[in-house]
């Protein structure tokens, strides 16, 4: 057994720094490279390109990313896991078998698919045996949106991928994972931790956190003495340094920039926090309060302390449904006085929105320069602000009235108060809304399959 | 004295769907109790008035020296629904900081606060 395994985050969301996992790959030593792609609603737009394209339906980021790094991570013996799968775990397994053909790596390693996520065609049987699947957030019932849904995955939680990984997976894709187990389960798997052994789990869930955002622990999005974080263009990504105990280090590599401190790590840890003692996933429930944290040199933190307590016999369930369109229209105004005058405008476009009879179910108007972000903390705006952008949006179910609406911008810069520009995009686009259904589901509901494959 | 939060603690601030949540940590550990007992979650609810419209929880987290607050309602409906420039609540962290709260004068004094 080794005695620390580093598992290394390579993404904070689908869409960052793109050579980020190569850095971690190429910067120093890791074990394993941890990669999230899946935001909340990401499984519905997978949805609709498989819909167009049966090949498709995963996150397509990721095959030119193995093809990057998958000399090193078969000559160091590094391993991967993925939740890029989304709604074609197997297309995504297929295209990661293309590019090792591609590079004379056939053979040469493994690929763990886990499935069993993806309950869409499975709704309609289960409304009907009286799972609700009600709102976490308003207690509806799901049948309310019933016609509208796109995409409903489980979260699975580590222990399909560490089937998976203990079946000898190097590369391992999963659809709908939760953040936390893509680095539990290489140290459940690597230092052998029971199923009950809830603090360790809950360490690693820890862990899993803090890593799941990327830089963000390592100096990225920073208050704490933002301005002496040295060198964020070149960001180091965190790496977890775990040992059996249940004890870890974070750290980043050598030579990059950015800070791994005391103060960091907490702003992560309290990231999209809930009741800090009952942080719950599919392996355990983590308890924050726990956590200890300690200064152990230059750009490494200690974690050590953390309880935790049995899981729950529910897994969260991810919903996406169809909920109307909006649109966002901007304009600016200059000085003098240009919070007043983009007040006026907004006044005339509220206007004319009613006597063209227009429904909307939401408007809302901000002053960006002014007040979008603080709002009446912000206090009263100067009459000598350079300028301030307006910014009206608009929320329907009805498409017809939020096109109408995006006509009726560009006219308020010939129709409106002066000193108006900004328009050079052209009228804002219509956005079909896809919104968020989180629900519980029974965990018995949820079969997880896991499956290795020879690349 | 009124001593900004700014001087206090810094902070990050999520969502989770409508709920805007904000993680509020001790500059050092020794101006935690005066978070707890100053930032309580009547205080942020009022701080907060016009844009949380639902219910303020307050959790303790001293081994952090930090505080966690849930602004329910805060987001336009959150996530996609929302039409905020900050539909995610990010901002949320320095809108917290605005805030001030009583120290006594010689609290200040013995604490060095700056």
């Amino acid at each position: 057994m080794k005695e620390k395994i580093l598992v290394a985050g390579g993404q904070g969301f689908w869409g960052d720094l793109l050579d980020a996992p190569v850095r971690q790959v190429e910067g120093g030593p890791i074990d394993y490279l941890m990669l999230d792609y899946l935001a909340e609603v990401t499984m519905s737009i997978m949805q609709k390109q498989r819909a167009r394209d049966p090949s498709a339906g995963y996150a397509r980021d990721f095959v030119p990313l193995v093809k990057q790094i998958l000399h090193a991570c078969v000559e160091r013996d590094i391993k991967v896991m993925a939740n890029a799968g989304g709604v074609n775990v197997r297309g995504c397994a297929d295209a990661v078998r293309d590019v090792a053909r591609e590079l004379n790596l056939s053979r040469k390693f493994k690929i763990g698919i886990v499935t069993g996520d993806d309950i869409l065609d499975r709704i309609d049987e289960l409304l009907a045996r009286g799972i609700e699947l009600r709102s976490m957030d308003t207690g509806e019932p799901l049948s309310i949106v019933r016609e509208r849904i796109q995409s409903a995955n489980a979260y699975l939680g580590a222990w399909p991928m560490v089937e998976a990984l203990n079946k000898g997976a190097q590369i391992v894709i999963t659809g709908r994972a939760t953040d936390t187990g893509l680095t539990l389960a290489p140290i459940i798997h690597e230092f052998g931790w029971r199923e009950d052994d809830w603090d360790k789990l809950s360490a690693g869930t820890i862990a899993g956190h803090i890593i799941e955002c990327g830089a963000q622990c390592s100096g990225g999005n920073c208050q704490y003495e933002w301005r002496s974080i040295p060198d964020l263009a070149n960001v180091g990504f965190p790496i977890v340094e775990a040992s059996a105990d249940g004890t870890f280090v974070v750290t980043k590599h050598e030579g990059t920039g950015g800070r791994v401190s005391v103060q960091t790590i907490k702003e992560q840890l309290l990231y999209e926090m809930g009741d800090p003692m009952s942080y719950i996933t599919p392996d355990c429930v983590a308890d924050f309060t726990t956590i200890h944290l300690e200064d152990a040199g230059l750009n490494r933190v200690r974690v050590y302390g953390i309880k935790g307590r049995p899981a729950t016999d529910s897994l969260k369930v991810s919903i996406s449904y169809s909920a109307g369109f909006k649109s966002v229209g901007t304009l600016v105004y200059a000085w003098p006085d240009a919070y007043e005058k983009a007040q006026a405008a907004d006044k005339i476009l509220r206007s004319r929105l009613e006597r063209l009879g227009l429904k909307f179910n939401q408007i809302l108007t901000e002053f960006v320069g002014a007040n979008a972000t603080h709002g009446p903390l912000a206090g009263t705006p100067s009459p000598d602000l350079a300028e301030v952008q307006l910014r009206v949006g608009v929320r329907s179910d009805n498409r017809s009235a939020v096109e109408r609406f995006t006509k009726e911008i560009a006219p308020l810069i010939l129709t409106g108060p002066p000193a108006v520009t900004g328009f050079a995009g052209g009228r804002p686009k219509v956005e079909e809304i896809v919104a968020y259904w989180p629900a519980l589901i029974p965990k018995a509901e949820i079969k997880p399959r896991v499956e290795v494959i020879e690349a | 004295m009124r001593v900004q939060l700014t001087k206090l603690a810094h902070a990050r601030s999520g969502d989770k769907g409508d709920t805007a949540n904000v993680g509020l940590i001790a500059l050092r550990d020794e101006f935690y109790p005066l978070l707890v007992r100053e930032v309580t979650a009547e205080r942020v609810k009022q701080h907060f008035k016009g844009i949380c419209k639902g219910e303020v929880e307050r959790f303790e987290l001293p081994n952090l020296s930090a505080l966690n607050f849930l602004l329910h309602e805060s987001l336009d409906g959150g996530g996609t629904l929302s039409l905020m420039t900050d539909a995610q609540g990010k901002t949320f962290s320095t809108a917290l900081l605005r805030m001030e709260i009583d120290v006594a004068d010689q609290e200040v004094v013995k604490m060095e606060i700056q």
